[in-house]
C-alpha cells in the first residue's frame, strides 16, 4: 500500500502506518486525515507533536492508556482523558494518531 | 477473565544487542503491562548491560531501544531488580545504569527510583514468591 502526498509516494503497512518512519512529513498526516474524513486542526497536531516527541525520546509509540497519562501532565488534565482525545481521533487516539503521526502501531495497544 | 493478580518475573539475562531477546522481552513486559499484573523485571548474568547507559548501535545497525526501558515507569511496571554480583562480575556500579524511575500514585506522584540492587541471595527469594516466569 502506499500513498501520495506533496506529489510524493509514502509506503504504509497493511494497516495503514507508514513503513519508513524517517520519511515522513506534516502532508502525510494531512491526507491520511483527509481518507479518515478528518480536517487536523492545532489541537490534533498538539497531539501529533506530542507523540513524535514521545517517540524520539523512548523510542516507542505509548499505549493510548499511557499516551493519556502523558498528555495530561504535559498539556492539562482537561486533555489527558479518553472523551478530549477521542473527540479529535474518533478512530482511537493511540492508532490513529500514531499512524497520522508516522509512529508504528502502538506498543501495549490490544 | 480472572480477577486473580498473578506475580510475573521476566528474567533477563543476556546483553541487549547482538541478539533479539532483549528487544523481545521489552517488548513483552510493554503488552503484557495491559494486563494488571504485578510485573517485576529481574537482570543478571549479561542482563545487567541491558540497563548500561550511554549505549550506541549506529556501527551494529540495530534500533537503539535502551531509550525504551525508561518509558517503564509510565506502563506501571517499577520493579527492576538487578543482580549486585552479576554488576560486580562485570566491573559495573550503580552509577554505570540509566537512571529509571516512575512516579508513585500513592504517595503524591513522588518520583522513585525503579531499580532495585539485589543480593543473589536475595534474588533467590524474590524469585521464590513469582507465579509465572518468563525467560529471555
Amino acid at each position: 500500500m502506499a500513498i501520495e502526498a506533496n506529489g510524493k509516494t509514502f509506503e504504509t503497512d497493511e494497516e495503514g502506518y507508514l513503513t519508513n518512519l524517517g520519511e515522513w512529513e506534516p502532508a502525510v498526516a494531512d491526507v491520511m486525515a483527509k481518507e479518515d474524513d478528518l480536517e487536523l486542526t492545532d489541537e490534533h497536531w498538539e497531539i501529533i507533536n506530542f507523540l513524535r516527541e514521545y517517540y524520539e525520546e523512548y523510542q516507542i509509540a505509548p499505549a493510548v492508556r499511557v499516551l493519556t497519562k502523558a498528555v495530561g501532565k504535559r498539556l492539562g488534565k482537561e486533555k489527558g482523558n479518553s472523551k478530549y482525545l477521542y473527540s479529535l481521533f474518533p478512530y482511537g487516539p493511540g492508532k490513529q494518531a500514531c499512524r497520522f503521526a508516522g509512529l508504528p502501531k502502538p506498543t501495549g495497544c490490544i | 477473565m480472572s480477577e486473580q493478580i498473578k506475580k510475573f518475573m521476566y528474567i533477563n539475562r543476556r546483553a541487549p544487542y547482538g541478539t533479539i531477546y532483549a528487544w523481545e522481552s521489552l517488548e513483552v513486559v510493554l503488552i503484557g503491562a495491559a494486563f494488571d499484573q504485578d510485573v517485576s523485571l529481574a537482570f543478571m548474568d549479561d542482563g545487567v548491560f541491558q540497563l548500561v547507559k550511554g549505549q550506541d548501535t549506529a556501527d551494529v545497525e540495530m534500533k537503539n531501544f535502551s531509550p525504551t526501558y525508561k518509558a517503564l515507569g509510565d506502563y506501571d511496571v517499577t520493579k527492576l531488580y538487578v543482580e549486585k554480583e552479576s554488576l560486580e562480575e562485570r566491573g559495573l556500579t550503580l552509577d554505570d545504569l540509566m537512571p529509571l524511575t516512575y512516579e508513585d500514585e500513592d504517595d503524591d506522584w513522588a518520583e522513585k527510583d525503579s531499580i532495585r540492587l539485589v543480593s543473589r541471595a536475595e534474588m533467590a527469594d524474590i524469585m521464590d514468591e513469582q507465579d509465572v516466569f518468563f525467560s529471555f
